[in-house]
């Protein structure tokens, strides 16, 4: 083949581009979306309650995941710090997921349990007065914003437009559940959740 | 993988493979020499002319090589569909061969500490070692590097418990956890502001500190009716119930009036986590005989 013609018809080398490009992603992520590993949650796993998704909007609006992944792989070293590593099933209703890709903190995957409420608490009011050598912001402001109550339900009604599997009666419920309710609290009851469906940590 | 999107996988995988040796085997100047020609591309740009010559042998033979090597690799580990490879990888076989590599290494270490008793193992220097470790990794977020614990964190160097100091209670207290709860105005929930006035004075004067001391006074029957479930009637607490002994000089939440106020009238809660299912049976035991030679 003569790479002028290429070069000389733009159609056609964004045909060429398109089909060079897309081989990955047929090869290694559309047969994905037709596994039963993939798509089938981990038994017990449920949606997140109307606070703990406000407050993973919470930990999205302060860019938790930008320093914290929430992805245990299966190494030795990452089991024994961090628990059991993560399964696909065990994300199937997370819209969008935090996995994230960087950790500056430590990964969050199995949080969930690991320290008491008081602790979460304190540490995200003052990071430095509970681990000293931490490099965490403090988000004192947590504590004096309520939780704008006014898209839970709206929220909640795209994830079941998306397939997660939250009840009418849930959504009808969902506003009264986090109105006056502050920041914090919805935050530290999504951390506090966060893995727990796999019980065995080890 | 159902075997639709096995072919599927393997015939775009493959294809690329044999697509690339193809695109290098057919767009190949002639690779019988490498001698450089005068033959241009035969377009001019400003000038400026590009030779036509042949891509260096060893690079073009390189190219081919990646097509080589792609093949081998796809014979050895799984990445065609469902063949498993001639190496049986997957990522979770490679990580039960790192811990089971480990826990031949470290198992009989553990497995002699977890069956010492905690007196004894707190003076083995090498398993405190790993205590320390352990401790570091674990516990000090929130007692402390130094164990010294904090305001709501109990101090794990001194002689005073919550819970109970002994080897038992504290390995309990690891496995299981605790849930400690003082209500708000403790078993009087009409608590008036004056009898908390007066009750945190007559606390105050179990250790000869209080305020005022006709409130104090006042305060032992308030004491008698929300506080003496279970901190007892001579204010030496209750470790069955993880109630602090309020005559000795050591506070979880501070010893102030201000303090002792705050605390009578929100109540408090906290939490040890159970480590039952974060750490083994024998790092429980190594961590249980840490905290138990930090104050012995």
């Amino acid at each position: 083949m003569k790479h002028e013609i290429v070069e000389k018809n733009i159609g056609l080398m964004i045909v060429l581009i398109i089909l060079t490009i897309s081989g990955g992603f047929l090869a290694e992520v559309v047969p994905l979306f037709f596994q039963k590993e993939v798509n089938e949650p981990v038994e017990g796993l449920e949606p997140l309650s109307a606070l703990e998704l406000e407050g993973r909007d919470i930990y999205i609006r302060e860019g938790c995941h930008v320093c914290h992944t929430q992805q245990i792989r299966p190494f030795r070293a990452e089991t024994e710090r961090y628990g059991h590593y993560s399964v696909a099933g065990e994300f199937v209703y997370d819209r969008p997921f935090l996995w994230g890709s960087k950790r500056t903190g430590p990964d969050l995957a199995r949080v969930g349990g690991r320290y008491s409420d008081a602790w979460q608490r304190q540490h995200l009011y003052d990071p430095r007065s509970v681990v000293p050598e931490s490099n965490m912001p403090a988000f004192p402001w947590l504590f004096e914003d309520k939780v704008d109550h006014s898209k839970t339900a709206a929220k909640l009604e795209t994830l079941q437009t998306l397939g997660v599997p939250y009840t009418d009666e849930q959504i009808a419920e969902a506003a009264a559940q986090v109105e006056g309710k502050f920041e914090i609290e919805a935050l530290v009851a999504y951390l506090q959740q966060l893995g727990t469906v796999i019980s065995d940590r080890r | 993988m159902s075997t639709f999107w096995s072919i599927w996988i393997s015939v775009i995988v493959l294809g690329t493979v044999f697509g690339c040796w193809w695109l290098l085997w057919a767009t190949r100047k002639s690779q019988t020499t490498d001698t450089e020609t005068d033959r241009t591309m035969g377009h001019s740009f400003d000038g400026i002319e590009e030779y036509d010559n042949p891509l260096p042998k060893w690079w073009f033979y390189l190219f081919l090589a990646t097509c080589v090597f792609a093949l081998g690799y796809l014979a050895l580990y799984p990445g065609l569909g469902n063949y498993k490879g001639l190496l049986g990888w997957t990522s979770t076989n490679q990580w039960e061969a790192e811990v089971a590599e480990a826990e031949e290494k470290y198992g009989p270490i553990y497995a002699q500490y977890g069956e010492t008793p905690v007196p004894e193992l707190a003076e083995n220097s090498d398993a405190m070692k790993i205590g320390q470790r352990l401790f570091a990794n674990n516990c000090a977020v929130c007692h402390g590097s130094a164990a010294r614990g904090q305001v709501g964190f109990p101090n794990l160097t001194d002689d005073d418990w919550l819970w109970g100091g002994t080897p038992e209670a504290i390995l309990e207290t690891l496995h299981n956890g605790r849930m400690g709860n003082m209500p708000a105005k403790g078993t009087m929930p009409g608590m008036t502001n004056e009898q908390v006035d007066q009750v945190v004075n007559y606390v105050l004067s179990f250790s000869g500190r209080e305020k005022d001391a006709e409130a104090a006074k006042a305060g032992e029957q308030v004491y008698a009716q929300a506080c003496v479930a279970c901190h007892g009637p001579e204010g030496k607490g209750m470790e069955a119930m993880g109630a602090p002994n309020l005559t000795d000089n050591t506070w979880l939440y501070g010893s102030t009036y201000e303090w002792i106020r705050e605390t009578v009238v929100h109540g408090r809660q906290n939490q040890m986590p159970a480590q039952d299912r974060l750490l083994s049976d024998d790092q429980i035991q190594i961590l249980a005989a840490y905290v138990y030679s930090l104050s012995n």
